[in-house]
């Protein structure tokens, strides 16, 4: 009879749950509906839910106002090009931790960590500087760079936990059918290894995405992905709230629709080593 | 020694990235709603001169953060940056922007506001355009007024008329608010309303020898008069409004009157966007007795060139594109004569389609009021009305204002405000070497 | 079983990421404490020669600088506090059956894609607005007066806000590591007639330390840094000045770099003090 959930548990969970869950998603709910409704509605007293006039004008007028394409492009590029380049680094790094641990292992796991600790805006001038010198101001491979080495620590950790899950006896076995260091890794171990991957991939496109001091602050038109678009829409002069609102919902659209299709791999990927 | 060499190796592995559209400009902005009208017409500037332009519209903080990172470190992310009357003389002063003497003929820089120009200017020297200009005035509901049994006096009224009848017209049933004005922190918001009123009272921010004021009777009897007007006729959790909130309230009808920029006027004059639109009076910034200083500012929202850009004629091509006498007709033409930018050049009041403008006189009459080289009662080794432009200002306004604002929302007494601030000043100007 | 081979093939895997993490760490940190000696002013041209420490008493004098302390670890803490503990019911309560499991835990999560900007301007505008905020609406039609939330309450509501964006993540996190419960172990102790809170407090909790230690861990790391939701929200004011954003102010708003850099290193010690502190009371748990 143990753990046999008769259906009135089950009804009060989910009310609970369903609840809890609206609760938790109603600011972005509201972001959405409010960016459909015209700038006099939005605030409106008492507010309006779902009775209203909905329009696409605000909509219309964001996409007017600024080359959306272009931030919506830059975002994608920095994202996905400081994660693809942060997981190519840190395979390698991860699977020699994981598989060929020394002593320091366990210390250079948490100095990694500990270099996310230096405050951004401290050194926002000497990094600026040195992307002058560098002639890589304003330019997605800047900022690639640069997100790319913030993450790294996140990667590395990442990896290594989802590699130490997989049996060394595997390896033994590829090792005795003559593959090398390579196909080791190519063959064996990055198949098994596929969904924390995914997981790590998911979890870096999203800080990359959502990151916004160094985004903001190195580029000016070429690269600025969509944190700098957000930045022209707060607090302009005169009522703003559904303009806002349409700006918002554009720039966290692509990030919450990837989130949504790729939760499941999220929720069974994300452990950082927490499950043994 | 090890830094010199890595920039020096970093340089080295440099690719020298050349200019590729040599006539694409890149114009850092704020996202006001002048400067969005301005991106809007930017078809015409690339047809007369076959320059295109790259937009990077920032929210004010962002774009001011953003414009001084790259000025300092000569970083050349932008050919034309919008700035105000605060940086200005400064960067002119290090030479961090292009000076504009060579103006072309028709383009008649003597035609700007000597106000505005003389703001903009460092020894004499124009650094950055005008776009628009702006002084602060009272704009009030004329309804309510009439309501209350009261009358604006002609010229500038004295501050306690503005108490009286700010809770004269406090109606807090019918959610109207006999006052609304700014207490958001930062020192272009509610530090600017404040500086400028103080004028008004008698103090000022330093004196001749550069010691900071906040211990003075003046500065104490502005900030209690401020707070009690406020928490007798102000809005709730005024500490938060800035020159946005108010706008929204006084376009909703809550507000009673509102002292802010004369660039208002024309919003709360617009009938598609403010409810109050056909009631709306304008009058003078207010002073106290016996104070021959109104407590308005001056402000211009200009377009300079840094140093050292590629692109030099071009930027200025736009420059004059932008703040021209054409400009302004050209959006005469498309959005009427209410919504052309104001404040800057003088024809502009002498046009007569601008004169029926109902708000034109009153701004005028703000700008001309208002003088930067002489802004308060006491002789001050600063220039500026609402702020002093040395580099040190923005930072300490910015704290000071901070300690303001924790007044306005009840946390601290006036006294232990102004003791905080005047510690604080003391400090930085101490640490930057005064 | 590692060879020699084996073990400098692992090196040399290993020393991109090494490498490279080593002169992110190293170039800012050089630089920083270079201009940390240094007066340097921008807009009064530049480098105005060595100082000593001049900045570093300066900047531990300020009258800014315990208040900021505080405002960080009060921010930091509380966040953790909430996050956790919210996590770990709302981990509990998506492992039971349910109905529509997968859409819930989409609403759940989805806080976490939200860009901190963007979930600032969202509840500073939407919500804690004084005037036209929800929360505004919901106190009067309680009859209430309605809350400054973000003068009155300004920590609170940071709190909040910040809170919001990581439960999600917390959530994951412990959720995962709930899933890999062995029931078997839960069903013998329901058999044996252990109450809830007993079943929880002797067998869940344990189990779900490590987690904990994990959850706490990053996001001390993150949190140590919040910006955005400050700027948007207060600026700095009503006492929300964390020490990352009084760097911001000496760096960017005062224009003293020599200042803003003794700060950024007082702010790597608070980090590894934090750091120290938490590896002491979590590290052990990450451990095998």
């Amino acid at each position: 009879m143990a753990r046999a959930v008769t259906t009135q548990r089950k009804a009060i969970n989910t009310a609970l749950a369903w609840a809890i869950g609206l609760l938790i998603f109603f600011p972005i709910l509201w972001t959405i509906l409010t960016s459909f409704k015209t700038e006099a509605t939005a605030i409106a007293d008492p507010p309006v839910f779902f009775f209203f006039d909905w329009t696409l004008e605000n909509y219309g007028v964001v996409m007017e106002r600024s080359n959306y394409g272009k931030f919506l492009w830059n975002s994608i590029a920095i994202a996905g090009g400081s994660t693809l380049l942060g997981v190519i680094i840190a395979v390698p790094a991860a699977w020699s931790m994981a598989f060929v641990p020394g002593r320091r292992t366990k210390d250079i796991l948490l100095w990694m960590l500990s270099t996310k600790m230096l405050p951004a805006v401290g050194v926002l001038y000497p990094i600026y500087l040195l992307f002058i010198k560098l002639g890589i101001l304003d330019s997605k491979i800047g900022l690639i760079i640069v997100l790319m080495l913030i993450n790294l620590p996140i990667i590395v950790w990442m990896l290594y936990t989802y590699f130490r899950e997989i049996p060394g006896e595997i390896l033994e076995a590829a090792r005795m059918d003559g593959a090398g260091l390579k196909e080791e890794i190519i063959h064996v171990l990055t198949p098994m290894a596929l969904p924390g991957i995914a997981s790590t991939v998911l979890l870096n496109l999203i800080l990359a995405w959502n990151e916004a001091f160094w985004t903001l602050n190195l580029t000016a038109a070429e690269a600025a992905p969509l944190t700098a678009f957000i930045a022209s829409y707060s607090s302009p002069e005169g009522l703003f709230f559904a303009k806002l609102s349409a700006a918002s919902t554009m720039a966290i659209a692509p990030i919450l629709i990837l989130g949504w299709f790729s939760q499941k791999q999220l929720v069974r990927g994300l452990t950082f080593g927490a499950v043994k | 020694m090890y830094l010199k060499n890595a920039l020096r190796a970093a340089t080295a592995l440099t690719l020298v990235t050349t200019a590729v559209h040599a006539e694409t400009l890149t114009i850092a902005t704020v996202n006001n709603g002048d400067m969005i009208r301005m991106q809007g017409l930017t078809d015409d500037f690339t047809e007369k001169t076959g320059h295109d332009v790259e937009w990077v519209t920032l929210e004010e903080n962002v774009l001011r953060q953003r414009v001084t990172t790259d000025i300092t470190t000569k970083g050349g992310a932008f050919d034309v940056m919008t700035i105000g009357m605060y940086e200005t003389p400064i960067w002119g002063a290090n030479g961090w922007l292009v000076p504009l003497d060579d103006l072309s003929e028709e383009y008649d820089v003597d035609d700007i506001l000597p106000a505005m120009a003389g703001g903009l200017s460092h020894d004499g020297t124009l650094y950055a355009a005008p776009f628009y200009g702006e002084s602060s005035m009272i704009m009030y509901r004329t309804d309510l007024m009439e309501e209350a049994g009261l009358e604006m006096p002609e010229g500038s009224p004295t501050w306690s008329f503005i108490r009286e009848a700010a809770a004269a017209m406090t109606d807090r049933d019918a959610d109207i608010n006999g006052i609304c004005l700014r207490g958001k922190a930062g020192w272009g918001e509610g530090g600017a309303l404040i500086t400028a009123m103080s004028n008004s009272f008698g103090a000022r921010w330093f004196d001749e020898n550069w010691q900071p004021q906040f211990d003075t009777d003046a500065w104490n009897e502005t900030l209690t008069f401020f707070t009690e007007m406020m928490n007798e006729s102000g809005p709730a959790g005024y500490a938060t409004n800035g020159f946005n909130e108010n706008l929204s309230l006084f376009q909703q009808g809550k507000c009673g009157m509102w002292i802010d920029a004369t660039v208002a006027a024309s919003f709360v004059t617009n009938p598609d966007d403010s409810t109050v639109a056909d009631s709306v009076g304008f009058a003078l910034a207010p002073h106290k007795e016996g104070i021959d200083k109104n407590g308005n500012w001056l402000w211009a929202w200009a377009l300079g060139i840094p140093a050292g850009t590629q692109k030099e004629e071009a930027a200025k091509a736009f420059v004059e594109w932008a703040t021209s006498k054409d400009y302004i007709e050209l959006v005469a033409e498309n959005e009427g004569w209410a919504n052309v930018p104001p404040g800057a050049r003088t024809s502009l009041y002498e046009n007569e389609n601008y004169k029926d403008v109902p708000f034109a006189q009153m701004t005028l009459d703000s700008i001309l009021s208002a003088d930067p080289n002489n802004p308060t009662v006491d002789p001050v080794p600063y220039v500026g009305v609402q702020f002093a432009a040395i580099p040190e200002f923005a930072g300490i306004a910015t704290d000071v204002s901070q300690e303001f604002s924790a007044v306005y929302a009840g946390q601290q007494s006036v006294e232990e405000a102004l003791e905080k601030a005047q510690a604080l000043t003391t400090d930085a100007m101490e640490a930057a070497g005064y | 079983m590692a060879t020699q081979h084996s073990r400098s093939a692992a090196r040399l895997m290993m020393a991109p990421a090494v490498v490279l993490l080593l002169g992110w760490m190293l170039v800012p940190l050089t630089m920083t404490l270079y201009f940390s000696f240094k007066k340097y002013l921008p807009l009064r041209g530049g480098d105005l020669g060595w100082v000593g420490f001049e900045n570093y008493v300066r900047f531990v004098t300020s009258s800014a600088f315990w208040p900021s302390i505080q405002t960080t670890l009060v921010l930091v803490g509380g966040v953790l506090i909430i996050t956790t503990v919210l996590g770990i019911l709302l981990a509990l309560l998506l492992d039971q059956p349910m109905w529509g499991q997968g859409p819930v835990r989409i609403l759940v999560i989805a806080p976490f894609f939200v860009m901190p900007t963007v979930s600032a301007l969202v509840w500073k505008n939407f919500f804690m607005d004084a005037n036209y905020g929800l929360f505004s609406y919901l106190w009067e039609f309680f009859g209430a007066e309605p809350i400054q939330w973000l003068s009155q309450a300004s920590m609170p509501s940071l709190v909040l806000i910040v809170s919001w964006q990581w439960l999600p993540f917390a959530t994951l996190i412990l959720l995962t590591a709930i899933q890999s419960l062995d029931s078997e172990q839960l069903e013998a102790a329901e058999m044996d007639g252990a109450p809830a809170l007993k079943r929880f407090w002797f067998i869940i909790l344990p189990h779900l330390s490590r987690a904990i230690s994990v959850v706490i861990l990053i996001q001390t790391i993150f949190l140590l840094g919040i910006f955005a939701e400050i700027f948007v929200t207060t600026g700095g004011a009503f006492g929300t000045k964390t020490l990352t954003y009084l760097i911001y102010q000496r760096v960017l708003e005062s224009q003293n770099i020599g200042l803003g850099s003794a700060g950024g290193v007082y702010a790597i010690i608070l980090a590894n003090i934090v750091a120290i502190f938490l590896m002491r009371i979590v590290g052990k748990n990450l451990d095998n």
